[in-house]
């Protein structure tokens, strides 16, 4: 593992130290894992009022072009084209195989002919240049690594940035627009990765302290670190690429089939179109579950799923301990014979098998701000 | 009085007449965080010294909590598997872990002492 000398620092790395953070190395980063609350107290705080995440160390970049839209339809089989002016919109790249490569999101502000793009931290670099690569010069990627990324997240995140950005929480979820937060310029979508209503801010890395000092100045809201970033997204049934998708997997397998456009199924002009649809069609030899451990003991990353015979059927991607729930919650491949919600499973824990069943998602209800 | 001896894996052992009393110290569990599941050993169990005889469980990751001693183990602190939180609130007695029988009393000795576990995790 790289050392403390190598590591890269987001534009708030010393406000974390100053925080007390628990830094350790995350995607070439040296970021907070937690605060001096601890993780169990972060994720409760954040499903009851709100949390402030430093997430800088994703990759934030511009395509540009005479149709940036139609340009990264070649990489992604979501609907770019047809995505509103003011919205975002969740996508998968994929690779000449159809397995992926990353998920991201990307966005078209109002009034602007830019597309704005947001992937994960540890494939970032990566991502750009094949996206450079597979556009062939019809649109322009411009990275933005030195830019702040904060999300804001939980029942109060609202009200919150409502005081910094007056007429900020008439937006609702998936909107984005540009704003000014504590005088800073910003751009601000009502999104995130915790399954709460909330925000992920975008600012210059200059500005980065003094937006997220203004949001922690505010009694509802404190710092959360990457451990309980994790524990809110895996109860909120949401997928960690590198973890429980990768360039193994395909759309269907990963059950992530929702993000295939129907305009796009029906033309079949994404990346192993063919190959994609004969599995949407045909089905695929494993599937991604929610799974749920009947006893106290968490089952971790790499867990041998076993049929009640004792046959291994797959392994757990993610898998922790749940807060919210107060339970151990995990997610997994497992072959589709037993992809059904319901399904007596066995996880292989030191050993011994822990009785555990397939379990729909999101283990705790997604509270976004639908539009009325 | 009863003794207190320590692990670098940072157990606390404490010895009343033949009996010892096993568990994680403050600083083990500072450095776990939140503990929501610990996995103890059953009454019966043969333990020996550095083996793997119980497994603590944070939010974030699974620890092993090794036997600082050889011997039979005669009971598991119940009350963990309830409350594991128990361990964080105080790691050096209710959060105990599990009692064995001595098989050899004179491996106790061989443990660090308060002031030389201080000292070692003073150096980490």
């Amino acid at each position: 593992m790289a050392d403390t000398e190598t590591l890269r620092k987001t534009p708030l790395h010393a406000l974390h130290l100053e925080l007390g953070g628990k830094m350790v190395p995350f995607a070439g980063y040296d970021m907070a894992v937690q605060y001096p609350a601890g993780i169990l107290k972060e994720h409760l705080h954040t499903r009851e009022k709100a949390g402030l995440f430093d997430v800088s160390h994703m990759g934030q970049a511009f395509l540009s072009g005479a149709d940036p839209a139609k340009a990264l339809e070649r990489v992604t089989p979501a609907d770019v084209i047809g995505l509103k002016p003011g919205m975002q919109r969740y996508g998968l790249l994929l690779n000449d195989q159809g397995t992926i490569k990353d998920d991201f999101m990307f966005t078209k502000l109002e009034g602007e002919a830019d597309m704005y793009l947001v992937v994960n931290a540890g494939t970032k670099e990566g991502d750009y240049a094949y996206i450079a690569e597979k556009l062939d010069g019809t649109a322009k990627v411009t990275t933005r690594f030195d830019r702040a990324l904060l999300a804001l997240q939980g029942p109060m995140a609202g009200a919150v940035l409502e005081r910094h950005s007056p007429g900020i929480d008439k937006l609702t979820f998936m909107k984005v627009v540009r704003a000014t937060i504590a005088g800073c310029p910003a751009i601000v979508s009502r999104s995130g990765y915790t399954g709460e209503d909330g925000f992920e801010i975008s600012i210059e890395g200059r500005d980065g302290e003094r937006v997220a000092r203004a949001l922690l100045g505010e009694p509802e809201v404190l710092p959360i670190g990457l451990g309980a970033r994790d524990s809110l997204r895996l109860e909120a049934g949401l997928c960690l690429y590198g973890h429980d998708i990768d360039e193994t997997v395909t759309p269907v397998e990963a059950a992530l089939v929702w993000s295939i456009a129907k305009r796009r199924k029906l033309d079949k002009d994404f990346p192993a179109a063919e190959k994609i649809m004969d599995q949407v069609f045909n089905g695929t030899a494993k599937k991604r579950v929610g799974i749920l451990p009947t006893g106290r003991a968490p089952a971790r990353e790499h867990t041998e799923i076993v049929d009640k015979s004792g046959r291994r059927i797959g392994e757990i991607t993610s898998g922790g301990f749940g807060p919210s729930l107060n339970a151990p919650v995990a997610m997994g491949y497992v072959e589709s014979a037993f992809a059904g919600d319901g399904t007596e499973i066995d996880l292989m824990v030191r050993g011994k098998a822990m009785p555990a069943r397939v379990a729909p998602m999101p283990f705790v209800p997604h509270r976004y701000r639908r539009a009325v | 009085m009863s003794e207190v001896r320590y692990t670098k894996e940072h157990e606390w052992v404490r010895v009343e007449s033949g009996e010892a009393t096993v568990g994680i110290t403050q600083y083990a569990a500072e450095q776990l965080g939140d503990v929501v599941f610990v996995e103890l050993p059953e009454a019966g169990r043969k333990v020996g010294a550095g083996g793997e005889a119980a497994v603590v469980e944070s939010v974030k990751a699974a620890s092993e909590v090794y036997a600082p001693v050889s011997g039979e183990v005669t009971a598991s602190n119940a009350a963990l598997s309830d409350d594991p939180a128990k361990v964080n609130a105080d790691p050096e007695g209710a959060g105990w872990f599990f009692k064995v029988k001595l098989s050899d009393a004179g491996e106790v000795a061989k443990l660090m002492t308060r002031a030389q576990y201080d000292e070692f995790v003073k150096g980490l």
